[in-house]
């Protein structure tokens, strides 16, 4: 996923020169390799890049997709501004990310350095952390639900059991939003863990060796050895992070529907609510934007680093 | 010997006396760990839907059904819709994998071999959608299924709306693109000399020595079809199109807890089974993809 690497733009140079061949040859294989394109090029094209066009497009008008589209500058923004879920979405989403990232960014790391110091049953807690990570979401969450419930729900069964207070769960502002991170974190958990694993793999040891000549104790050698030696791995991993919790919404659709009271709502099921059941495009779009731009923000600080990196 | 399998902490510390306490401690205590967080859920589902409905609602739980009750299963597979939704997600995941590995190889071997005027700006492009995730364009990705630009076809509700946006994957490209790019030019420029056109190239020299890539991206196609619920949610919103995730919510509403938890257990059987059987090709191809360079 070190997708935008500067080098994966640079022609790969050829073993052999090609000889100067003559125009018409040069258009013919041009040709053939944009027939080869032609498929992916119309899929992304209907897929990715106009929808992209069109998000911003619409997010300035007014259509109902019967008459034709009125331009009504930024009214949709200030319409979409001015809506009293739109405050909470934005914190909740940040918050959220915040949260989904102080579990689901260093749990996974810890979980690895541990793993990676273990020399038996590892088979298993691969197998075993990644699981989750295989069942379809609509799955994990609905299991949750079923946890969450306040009366026989499995949580508060445990609560119960060691004589702890339970829980209303999603029925309360205060937890609901926590609970949406637990049921994100275990499901997603695995990825990560098994990706800094890999990346703990390939530390030269020798380093190690010299870290510890030098009386460096196993916190000094993780901190100067092992995080410099995965910097990279780290930070694009970071950054997808950031991007995949950043457009939560299966939560909050099937968990709380982004109560009680809008503690759950996120952006981008705010976005899903003015499309398709306010028949709110405009709206929706404008929404859409707003999140566009804040990833943007957070791609081009990633390409920023990665770039100095080189 | 020691230094290739050497990690943080050092063959002799753990050697010691007290290291190796430290050590099988550790073990043991991941392995409760793990299997309390990431397994009892499963097996609590499982077990669950195997209770009757009273044992099901009794407090405090039973951590062993009493007598294993099928009934669950029964009504969830009957009543719930779970074949037809599992067909139609089988089907969906067919065509998409069978879509976008024709035309996302296609794509990358002219990238990376062909190299035609623009290559690098159409794979930036490419590339460049992995950070518009998605869910950022669900509307407007939908009006295109709702309406398609110049031919003007409707594909709610059709598969095609599920096969076409798998194609236009950024991550697969990137992985295809990687792996030709490894593929030594000689080799393809011996065949050209012996008059091969660029389409036998692809499939008699690249595809045969590309197998563990295409192994992953078939994986992950497949999987990302199985597991997505926002997509498949707005497109395919006929009871009778739906995949397995919609469907299973959809016909959630009026169950009983016990029935739609063996529902669950239906719905995740198959992604299970590809993760026995696949397990090596995932982990790896996780680790390919963000690793290499």
């Amino acid at each position: 996923m070190t997708v935008l690497q500067k080098n994966d733009f640079r022609p790969v140079p050829e073993v052999v020169e090609r000889k100067p061949r003559k125009g018409g040859r040069k258009v013919r294989d041009n040709l053939t390799a944009y027939g080869f394109l032609s498929g992916a090029l119309i899929c992304f094209a209907l897929f990715s890049w106009y929808p992209m066009i069109r998000e911003i497009i619409l997010s300035f008008q007014e259509n109902n997709f019967v008459d034709p589209p009125v331009w009504v500058g930024t009214q949709n923004y200030t319409d979409v501004f001015q809506d009293s879920a739109f405050a909470p979405a934005w914190k909740n989403t940040a918050m959220f990310t915040l949260l989904a990232l102080l579990c689901g960014y260093i749990i996974p790391f810890v979980i690895a350095l541990v793993l990676n110091e273990l020399r038996h049953a590892r088979g298993y807690l691969r197998f075993v952390v990644y699981l989750p990570v295989m069942l379809p979401p609509a799955v994990s969450v609905l299991l949750f639900k079923w946890f969450y419930d306040p009366g026989p729900g499995l949580f508060n069964q445990i609560l119960d059991l060691f004589h702890l207070p339970t829980l209303a769960w999603l029925d309360s502002t205060d937890t609901a939003l926590i609970s949406l991170v637990i049921v994100s974190t275990w499901m997603n958990l695995g990825s990560g863990t098994l990706i800094y694993l890999a990346a703990l793999q390939s530390v030269p040891p020798e380093l190690y060796e010299a870290a510890e000549l030098d009386g460096a104790g196993i916190f000094r050698r993780i901190w100067h050895v092992t995080i410099p030696q995965t910097r990279l791995i780290l930070l694009v991993m970071l950054l997808i992070q950031i991007i995949a919790t950043m457009q939560v919404f299966i939560e909050p659709m099937l968990l709380t529907g982004g109560g009680p009271e809008d503690a759950t709502v996120s952006v981008v099921y705010l976005m899903y609510q003015y499309a398709f059941n306010f028949g709110n495009y405009g709206g929706g779009s404008a929404l859409g934007v707003m999140l566009m731009l804040v990833l943007l923000v957070f791609s081009a600080a990633y390409l920023r680093i990665s770039r100095e990196e080189k | 010997m020691s230094s290739v399998n050497r990690t943080i902490v050092s063959p002799l510390q753990l050697s010691s006396r007290w290291g190796r306490r430290i050590y099988w401690a550790t073990v043991v205590f991941m392995v409760v760990l793990f299997t309390a967080v990431f397994v009892f859920p499963l097996y609590w589902m499982v077990t669950g839907a195997l209770k009757s409905g009273e044992e099901f609602a009794k407090v405090p739980p039973t951590y062993f059904p009493s007598s294993f009750n099928f009934q669950s299963y029964k009504d969830a597979w009957n009543l719930m819709n779970l074949d037809r939704y599992l067909v139609n997600t089988i089907y969906y995941a067919g065509g998409a994998w069978a879509f976008s590995l024709g035309f996302d190889v296609a794509a990358a071997y002219a990238l990376s071999k062909l190299r035609p005027v623009f290559g690098n700006v159409v794979l930036f492009m490419m590339l460049s959608t992995l950070m518009i995730p998605p869910l950022v364009i669900l509307l407007p990705a939908y009006l295109t299924i709702k309406d398609v630009p110049i031919v003007h076809l409707d594909l709610q509700n059709s598969p095609w709306a599920l096969w076409l946006p798998a194609v236009a994957n950024g991550f697969s490209i990137f992985l295809l693109k990687r792996f030709f790019d490894s593929i030594p030019t000689d080799l393809l420029e011996a065949a050209q000399l012996d008059g091969a056109s660029a389409f036998r190239i692809l499939w008699s020299i690249i595809l045969p020595i590309s197998r563990p890539i295409l192994g992953v991206v078939s994986i992950f196609t497949v999987v990302a079809v199985w597991k997505d619920y926002a997509w498949p949610l707005i497109t395919l919103s006929d009871p009778d199109k739906m995949t397995i995730s919609v469907g299973l919510v959809h016909s959630s509403a009026n169950m009983p807890q016990t029935t739609l938890t063996a529902g669950l257990v239906i719905a995740s059987v198959p992604t299970i089974l590809v993760f026995f059987l696949f397990q090596r090709h995932i982990m790896a191809g996780l680790t390919a993809g963000s690793l290499k360079g």
